[in-house]
């Protein structure tokens, strides 16, 4: 067993991600339990499953914003449940996170934004950073944005801001919740691009919380199916093989729109 | 039995409620079946519908079979599509109340885990300040400047205004029974020491409750609800160190300040009523005003401003981390940090008062 500060490293260079026996509640209340998955180095793992079943707090315990009830979260081989303060906010940094609304700081330009972890944990010059930021910007489409606030952008450009901070430190590690949530078909088929093009060319892992059937199907390529019924995952893997595959109703009614399975589409919400 | 619907049907006027149709079905023997002629039908919306769900409630408790037959087509989905998903069981909220003691118990335990809660983030600020002691703390100098120009400068018209009034209330009160026994001058020691040891701090950390206290938890609540604070927290910066720990210190150093510029300004207020109304001079009041206060006084006083500016600020703060995730959370944020943060200024004079007298001061 390597020391602690050491395996964080190793931890992040297979970034791969395991669930094991996670049980999520608020208080007595659980939400979802049994959760076993594995996310493989250089994934695009999909959380998918009906509104309302749990996918955004299962993203949120894997960053550790919340902690599992029971079970543990493990990246490598550290143990983020059970690490100390230290390790977690180091393993921490290596993660980027786009949230649901963007949740770019209001007070701050967009430079500023992605500026911010820049400069807490670089050892750049302030000139070095601003440039930094506006090539960050420039991949996201934005270029020339640098002084914009948050509120003089669009929500779809708020969403791309939020994920040019999100690579900030090139994370390895990149969570998207709800990414197309609020886009429009040809912003949200970009974003899927992007996504693409992340994996394919920084060759981060990706998870990704998202119900947009066309996303899931164009970047997938390993997923977890969790089911508000049953309070657990029903089925995990590649979704493409799912469709194929699968025998569960519940799984061939959420991937064929309720065309196969069984039952309408509007008994499913 | 053949219900006629006839003429229009609209929310606003007067449509005919359910309850006719049950007392009409509950008089005498129950019809085997329960039909409906819309031949007269002029116009109908959400009333008709709401009128036939319950009509079709009514038929199911008593056994009625029902024939829709009759109704045009439009509202015979819409009823069915009413009807389509069956009723989640406890979807509804419960009516049923708790029972007194029950209650106070969940009251007690409430005020319980707000108190621990209190401590806990007590406890994490100390920590925060321990690492801004030693240099080590994450936060923006802009940010820090930015609150103290906010609390500061921003703040000092209103407390001067507000500190000048006092001053002049306490001088009419004391000028009305002083001069009685020709004591009129000792109306400048009446209002120079209740300045200064009492309502300066006291009256500065109202108005910074109500001012400040607020705009903190309202920020911060915000900053809640967008997932603000959780973007910092997954980025590896603490939102104590970068969020409370600037606006806390910002409060701490401000207040005394504007303490001090509050208790100028009522002493200036008692002069205006002693000049104007008492006939003194001013420089028989300005006079006595320095031969009666001590160093004590005032250290006393902005000692006091202190605390409750440490104490506006953790309200405030603890408040908007405490925030839910709607934009009416904010709202109760602000309401509750202008509460507790108040709450515990007056507690805390009270304590002051208790601890100054023991000591002597």
């Amino acid at each position: 067993m390597p020391d602690a500060a050491g395996s964080a490293e190793s931890a992040i260079n297979e970034a791969q991600i395991t669930v094991r026996d996670v049980t999520m509640a608020y208080g007595s209340f659980v939400l979802m339990s049994g959760l076993n998955f594995t996310v493989r180095r250089g994934d695009i793992f999909i959380i998918m499953g009906g509104s309302g079943c749990g996918k955004s707090t299962l993203l949120r315990h894997l960053i550790g914003l919340k902690d599992p009830a029971t079970g543990e979260i493990i990246y490598g081989d550290v143990n983020f449940t059970k690490a100390e303060p230290a390790i977690r906010e180091k393993l921490l940094r290596r993660f980027g996170v786009l949230y649901q609304s963007g949740a770019l700081w209001s007070s701050m330009t967009l430079a500023e934004n992605i500026g911010l972890p820049l400069g807490e944990f670089t050892d750049l010059t302030p000139v070095q950073i601003r440039e930094v930021a506006a090539l960050k910007l420039a991949l996201v489409g934005l270029k020339g944005f640098e002084d914009f606030y948050p509120s003089q952008i669009s929500g779809g450009m708020q969403k791309r801001a939020g994920l040019a901070r999100a690579m900030a430190l090139d994370p390895e590690v990149l969570f998207f919740d709800e990414p197309s949530a609020g886009l429009d078909p040809i912003s949200s088929r970009l974003l899927d691009d992007l996504i693409l093009e992340l994996r394919d060319n920084l060759g981060a892992t990706i998870v990704v919380v998202t119900h947009e059937l066309a996303s899931i199907f164009t970047i997938a390529n390993n997923s977890v199916f969790l089911d508000a019924e049953s309070r657990t995952q029903i089925a995990t893997g590649d979704p493409h093989e799912m469709l194929a595959n699968s025998h569960d109703a519940r799984v061939r009614r959420f991937l064929t729109r309720g065309q196969e399975g069984g039952g309408s589409a509007s008994s499913h919400g | 039995m053949i219900v006629g619907l006839a003429g229009p049907w609209h929310l606003g006027k007067d449509a005919p409620s359910a309850s006719l149709l049950a007392r009409e079905l509950s008089g005498g023997c129950p019809p085997q079946r329960l039909c409906f002629d819309s031949a007269r039908l002029t116009h109908w919306d959400s009333s008709l519908i709401s009128f036939l769900t319950q009509a079709s409630e009514i038929c199911r408790a008593r056994g009625i079979t029902e024939d829709r037959g009759g109704l045009p087509r439009g509202l015979r989905r819409l009823v069915e599509l009413a009807e389509a998903v069956p009723e989640k069981k406890g979807a509804r909220a419960g009516t049923s109340k708790a029972a007194f003691l029950a209650r106070v118990g969940n009251a007690s335990i409430g005020y319980g885990t707000s108190v621990s809660e209190f401590l806990e983030f007590l406890g994490q600020l100390t920590l925060a300040l321990g690492k801004f002691v030693r240099g080590k703390a994450r936060y923006r100098r802009i940010d820090f400047l930015e609150a103290v120009q906010q609390c500061g400068a921003g703040a000092l018209g209103i407390v001067t205004l507000i500190a000048f009034l006092v001053g002049v209330i306490l001088a009419f009160m004391g000028a009305v029974q002083l001069s009685q026994f020709g004591a009129a001058i000792y109306v400048a020691d009446l209002v120079g020491i209740g300045m200064v040891r009492e309502m300066g701090a006291m009256m500065t950390a109202i108005i910074m409750s109500g001012r400040t206290g607020a705009a903190f938890a309202a920020k911060l609540g915000t900053m809640k609800v967008t997932q603000e604070i959780d973007a910092l927290t997954t980025m590896g910066i603490s939102p104590l160190e970068f969020l409370v720990l600037p606006r806390t210190l910002a409060l701490i150093l401000m207040m005394p300040l504007l303490c001090l510029f509050a208790d100028l300004a009522g002493i200036v207020g008692g002069m205006f009523v002693g000049v104007g109304m008492l006939d003194l001079s001013i420089t028989n009041y300005v006079r006595e005003t320095i031969s009666t206060l001590t160093l004590l006084n005032l250290f006393g006083g902005l000692l006091k401003a202190t605390v409750y500016g440490a104490l506006i600020a953790i309200a405030g703060c603890l408040r908007g981390f405490q925030c839910g995730n709607s934009s009416s959370a904010v709202g109760d944020a602000a309401t509750q940090a202008v509460v507790t943060s108040i709450v515990m200024v007056v507690a805390a004079c009270g304590a002051f008062a208790v601890v100054f007298s023991i000591l002597g001061i």
